[in-house]
This record gives C-alpha cells, structure tokens and sequence, in this order.
C-alpha cells in the first residue's frame, strides 16, 4: 500500500518507493531522499506549517506539498 | 598554492576555516558579484597558502546564488579564482548524504583532501568509521578532524604540501549527452571528463554567453533533468557501497535524543513561537542595559581626546575642523559601536546554535502567505543588525520572487544605524522609568520601533506580492542540524569583521561628510557672515555679555550658512513633518547613512571638545527654541515623527549599492528607495499630526 510522505502521521515510519516531481526530485534526491531509503516523520509545524522527517540519520525539513511527491510504503504506524 | 574550503552546509567549513587561519583572514568580494569571498593565509613548513572559504553546497548544481558561486569558481575553466586543489569538509556522523558532494569533487579531476570533520561526535553516537578503507576507496588522503579543538589539523596541514588528485577512477560519468556538445569543450580548460559534464548540465549558469548559446544549440532536446536525477540515482549507488564497507553503527540508537527533546519545546506550536518572542525581547532589553558602560567609557575617551587636541593645536580653522567636525561626528557615531557588536554577537549565537533554522521551520507558513519564504526569517533578523549582509544572505532563498521580496523589504527592518538615532531621541523625550519593577520603559519603547519597521515590512511584502513575477517554483528544503553549543571563536570572528567594518566604512563617511557639513555650515554665500559680525559690533550690542554674543553670533551665521540655506529651502516641506531646517540639514546628510544624524546634530549644535557627550548634546536639544513660533524645536511629536521618519526612510546608499548588485538592475534599488521615502513622508505626516491634535 502506498502513499504520499504527507499524508503519515506523526512518529510514522515508511519506506521511499518512487518521487513524481522530476525537477523537485533532483533537489529532494541530493539531499538524500532516495529510494529505498526509511524515513520517520519526526515534527509537524503549527498551521500546516513544514514537516520535519528523519532521513539518512540527519533531520530534514519540507513542505507538505513538497513532501506529497515522495510516494513511500509504510513500514510501521504510531 | 590555492585551496579551496568546500562541503555541505553544516559540515563545520567555517569553524574549520577559522581553526585554520585565526584571525588572519580577510574578506573581499568575489569579482562582479558582491558575494563576500573569505581568504585566510597560512604557512606550513615556509610553503604559503591560501584558502578560500566557498558557499556550502550540497551538490555541484546550485539551487541558490550563494551556491552558483561555489559551482563557478571550481567548475569554470575561466574563473579567476580558480583553486589549485580542494580540502572538502565532511560532517562524519551524515557520511552519506556528504559522500555526494565528495565523490563530485574527486571526480572534477583537481588535487582532493577529505577533512571528515565533527569526529569527536562519531564516537558518542556509536558511529565506527574505518578511515584507512574510505581512504582507499575514496582514493584520496582522509584526514579526521575536530574543528571545535583543531583535533587533526595539524595533520592536515601536513598532508596539504603533498595534496594529490585521486588514483581512482572517477566514480561516475553520466551518460546521454551528445558528443557534439561534448567536443565543444575540446580547447577549453577542461581538467577531466566530469568537469565537462557539470558544465554542459549547468550550462544555463555560465558567464560566457556565447558558449552557453553553443552548448544549447547542441543539445537540441537532450533531457537534462533526467540525466542529472540518473547521475545521483548511480553516485548513492555507490556511495551505499562505500558505507557498507566502512561504516558502522548501532542500530536502534537514538543518534540526537537531546536534539529532539529541545526541538519538542522550540518548534512547539505554543511555546516555539512564545519561546522565539521571548528570546528576541530580551536580546532588545540587553542592548539597552549592557551596553550602557562602555558607551559611557567610549564617551569619555572622545572627550578626553578632544580636549588634549583643542590644547595641543593652534586656535584656528583647522582645530576647528577637527575637533568641531570630525572628532565631534566620529565620537558621536563610534559610542554606539557596543550596541552594535551585542546585536550582531546575538544574531550570529543564534544561527551558531542551529536554532535559526527552527525558526525558519516555525514561520515558513506564515511567510509565504506574504510571498516569502522560511528561509527569509534569516535575512529578516540579520537586517536588525545591518541591512547590507542581510541582502547578502537572501541568497540562500532559491527562488526569485522570494528573494526579490526579501530583498525590497529587509532595508525596513531596523539596523543598527537607526539605533543611535533612537537611543538618542528616546532618552530626550521618555523618562528612564521602570514598567512592573523591572522592564526599562526605554528599553519598551524601542522594541515596539523595532516591531514597527518588522509589521510595515509585513505588510510590504504582501502589497508587493502580487506586482512580482515568478520565475522558478518556491520550495523550502532545509537541514536541520542537530544542536551544538555555540563556536565562541566564530562569534568572535564576526564580531571583529563587524566591528572593523562599522568602524573604517562608517568612518571614511562620517569624516568625509563631517568635512563637508563643517564647510557649509562655517561659510554662507556673498558678505552674509560680514554683516551678522558688523552688527554685533554696533552700539546696540555693547553691553551684552560675550558669551552670549557669541551665542548668538555662532546661531545667526549657522542659519545664513550654505547649510542653513540649503535646511531652509526644503524647510516648507518637512515642516508638516515637525520638522525645522536643522532637522532638516540633518535629514540631507543622513541619506548617505542614517548614523550620521547624531553627528550632523553634534556638529550644527556645535558641541566643542569641552562639552561633547551624549549628555550636553541631549541638554542643547531639548532647550533649543524655534524663533517662529517660540516653541521648542524637539517636542515629543517631533522627536517620535522623526522616529517613524528615520524607520522607514532608505537612507543608505550602500544597501541601495548592495540591491542594485544583487538584482542586476537600477530597477530594483530605484522601487525601493521610492516605496521607503513616500512611506516615511506619510507616516511622519501622520504621527506629528495626530500627536498634535491629540
């Protein structure tokens, strides 16, 4: 089953299976987004504000309709 | 031999940088841009080297200006700054993500060290690295290294006499370019294949327009975006390799349990943006209480010089110049140098600690409902400090219409330079009384001008929103490193960078306006001074006491000068402001920069070595009588619609130098000194008027 990274919740962990923006993935890849690779959803800023994700063992920060291209299986709910 | 400094963001490049060269480094600009370039010399073994620190970047294809720099200066065969070999700075706990930009680097073909730097956290976080086998699979010399304690430099020193490119083969080459655009490089400078690939890739941010015009014939409808994503697909492919082979680390630790246990307060959505308030009040409380001995030292020794020059010169027009002119600007301006120093102390804590990225990642809704970006809150905030390396740092902002808004709306935040205006007004007109017992109304009432200039910059960027065109997609993509306590000695560094700048560039205008100030104020057109002198010596004057004949001598002669001409004749159209010619002298010689009002007004209240400090200035001030209208020149209405005045005015000619640079275009500086001088009018207007009829 897949979803879109902003659509987990809090404390979620998934697997990166696919990005569908190719320009936004050119950003997202180099800063380690890649597929196959687990992240967890660490934060969430108020307001709908930015999502922080753990990834690669360092903390990066998007937003959410950044966050909506990356497609990840989801390997453990909170 | 040059060396470039290079890494990702966050890598600790800069702390390495200082480690290395202490304070012997000096900033310059790169050529054409204004991007400052950092250069720091050291000597091993009697060999001189030069580094220079270049913009942090996670890839070598930029996604900002501030990255474009790094790309030119290593990649552009014609750069003047080209490096003669390359230290590439690693933080070692985020190998991975790092080994990106280090396996580019190796690949351009130059001269590579890797500094894997933070070593000291590897083993705290359970982190085991086998430096000799990333060595050979790099193929290039690894040195650890700790920045915070200069661990490891001493071996990298050494190990830069005998600096080698890698033995390896490059790691990856990408594939599907076509060999016509590939041969167009054949005479160029070209070091190695990759080289050739970054450049056609980045083909769009060349400076030489007539290959750039080459490469895109060339490439017909060559998918760039496809290759580029490919080529990073390939690099983590390998990379995963490496990693497998030299890296360990313990599974199921909690790598940055402190970090997450502070950013559960700093990014909660009712404490993170209480927590932020909090932090920016008590920055604004200790400028004013902090700051308040060595100003009160600074004074005294301007005094003191004063004096000595006064009884060491001539009487003459020359101990006149410099004691009544330039000592009398100077002093005025440099007292506010420790109110300087602490803001900039306090802005540069905050990014060192990494908790301005927090703040980023706490505003960015909030911005881009104004057209901005997270990214902007840094600009923003270091605009309190200076406006010209807040402009600067909006080069992070990747896209356009981000930046340009940031860029048109910064100069409203207000910098130090305003400080000296405000601090002097408000100790004229608000009593030094206490709110609650413990918050110095002062101090109150210069946070809410420092909010003031933020709310209109707010609202700025929301009129201009719609008038500016988007060029590339706004995306917010941001690090956000773990905490760390805060580098003392980069603190340091700024500092000293700051305070020389504030005190040699400021300087060299003080003194050159003071010169001209003192000259239009000491003579006037055709027999002016001649006859206010004759009148003086007619009979009627004979029994008034000398001193105040020569008061009124030096009062009448200052109004007949060129500048009090030149303050009469735009007189009429301040005066709805509250503002008279004096003032009004001040407002002309204040749009080379703001500081300069308290100096123009130390000079045209004349205050000679024997009485110049705040004090006197403030008591000349506030009992100067308008002989119109017989009322005192500085109410209270005037001195706060000055205020309003001095808050929104761009009266800086270096920030409009800087926005001109950084945009391209006239268009730009030109939008935003009209936007900023009808602002100031209006709100000027509006707050003498209202305080009056209320």
């Amino acid at each position: 089953m897949c979803v879109n990274l902003s659509e987990l919740k809090l404390g979620d962990q998934a697997v990166i299976t696919k990005i569908l923006d190719p320009i936004m993935s050119l950003k997202l890849m180099e800063m380690g987004c890649l597929p196959g690779e687990p992240v967890k959803i660490q934060r969430f800023a108020p307001f709908g504000g930015p999502v922080a994700i753990e990834i690669l063992g360092y903390v990066l920060s998007l937003r959410l309709d950044e966050a909506s291209v990356i497609v990840v299986e989801p390997i453990c709910f909170n | 031999m040059k060396v470039a400094l290079v890494g990702n963001p966050n890598s600790g490049k800069t702390s390495l940088f200082n480690a290395l060269t202490g304070l012997n480094q000096k900033v310059g600009n790169f050529p054409g841009v204004t991007v400052e370039k950092k250069i720091g010399k050291i000597i091993v073994d009697n060999h001189p080297i030069e580094l220079i620190d270049l913009p942090g970047t996670y890839s070598l294809y930029p996604k900002s200006y501030d990255e474009e720099i790094t790309f030119q200066v290593l990649c552009d065969p014609n750069s003047s700054d080209r490096p003669d070999a390359i230290i590439v700075v690693a933080d070692a706990t985020n190998l991975k993500r790092n080994l990106l930009f280090i396996t580019q680097i190796i690949d351009l073909g130059l001269p590579v060290i890797l500094a894997l730097n933070m070593i000291d956290l590897v083993a705290k976080q359970r982190i085991e690295i086998d430096i000799e086998t990333l060595s050979s699979l790099l193929g290039i010399v690894v040195c650890p290294t700790n920045a915070r304690n200069k661990g490891g430099l001493g071996e990298l020193e050494k190990q830069l006499l005998k600096i080698k490119p890698s033995k390896n083969p490059a790691f990856y080459l990408p594939v599907g370019l076509p060999l016509a655009t590939l041969s167009l490089f054949d005479n160029q400078n070209t070091i190695s294949e990759y080289q050739k690939y970054v450049l056609i890739l980045n083909y769009e941010k060349l400076e030489n327009i007539s290959l750039k015009t080459e490469i895109k014939e060339s490439l017909a409808d060559t998918d760039l975006v496809k290759i580029q994503g490919i080529e990073t697909v390939n690099r983590f492919q390998k990379i995963a390799g490496i990693m497998r082979k030299c890296f360990k680390k313990e599974h199921n630790q909690n790598t940055n349990s402190t970090t997450k246990a502070i950013d559960a307060i700093l990014t909660h959505s009712f404490w993170g943006y209480l927590i932020f308030l909090g932090i920016m009040f008590l920055v604004f409380q200790s400028i004013f209480s902090w700051a308040t001995f060595p100003m009160e030292m600074i004074e005294m020794i301007f005094n003191e010089t004063g004096k000595i020059v006064a009884s060491v010169l001539p009487k003459g027009m020359f101990a006149d110049l410099l004691v009544n002119g330039i000592l009398a600007g100077l002093g005025g301006v440099i007292v506010f140098l420790p109110q300087i120093l602490l803001l900039t102390g306090f802005i540069s804590l905050l990014e060192e600690t990494g908790y301005m990225s927090r703040v980023s990642f706490l505003t960015d809704k909030l911005m881009r409902k104004i057209g901005l970006n997270g990214k902007s809150i840094v600009p923003l905030l270091s605009g309190y400090a200076c406006a010209v390396p807040a402009i600067l740092s909006a080069r992070t902002i990747g896209s356009w219409k981000e930046r340009i808004i940031t860029i048109l709306i910064t100069p409203l935040m207000s910098c130090s330079a305003r400080l000296p205006v405000y601090t002097l007004l408000i100790a004229l007109f608000i009593k030094d009384d206490k709110v609650i017992g413990i918050f110095s109304l002062q101090g109150l009432i210069l946070m809410a001008f420092y909010l003031l200039g933020f709310v209109m910059a707010i609202m700025m960027a929301f009129i201009v929103k719609p008038f500016i065109k988007e060029q590339s997609k706004s995306y917010f993509i941001l690090e956000m490193p773990i905490y760390r306590a805060p580098r003392w000695k980069n603190i340091f560094i700024t500092l000293i960078e700051k305070g020389k700048n504030f005190v040699f560039e400021t300087g060299k205008i003080i003194i050159a306006i003071s010169i001209i100030l003192w000259f239009l104020s000491s003579y006037g057109p055709s027999d002016n001074f001649a006859k206010i002198d004759k009148k003086y010596t007619s009979k009627e004057y004979v029994l008034m006491p000398e001193k105040d004949k020569a008061n009124n001598i030096a009062k009448e002669k200052l109004e007949k000068s060129y500048a009090g001409i030149l303050g009469k004749t735009i007189e009429p159209a301040i005066r709805p402001l509250g503002f008279d010619w004096k003032i009004g002298i001040s407002l002309i010689t204040s749009f080379a920069a703001r500081e300069v009002f308290v100096g123009t007004m130390a000079t045209i209240y004349s205050l000679g070595p024997d009485d110049f400090d705040l004090t006197k200035l403030k008591e000349k001030m506030s009992t100067d009588i308008n002989p119109a209208t017989g009322r005192l020149v500085f109410t209270t209405a005037t001195a706060l619609s000055l205020m309003v005045f001095y808050a929104f005015a761009m009266q800086c000619m270096s920030t409009l130098a800087v926005t001109r640079r950084e945009t391209g275009n006239w268009k730009w500086p030109f939008i935003q000194f009209s936007y900023m001088t009808i602002l100031a009018y209006l709100g000027s207007l509006a707050t003498y008027q209202i305080l009056n009829a209320i």
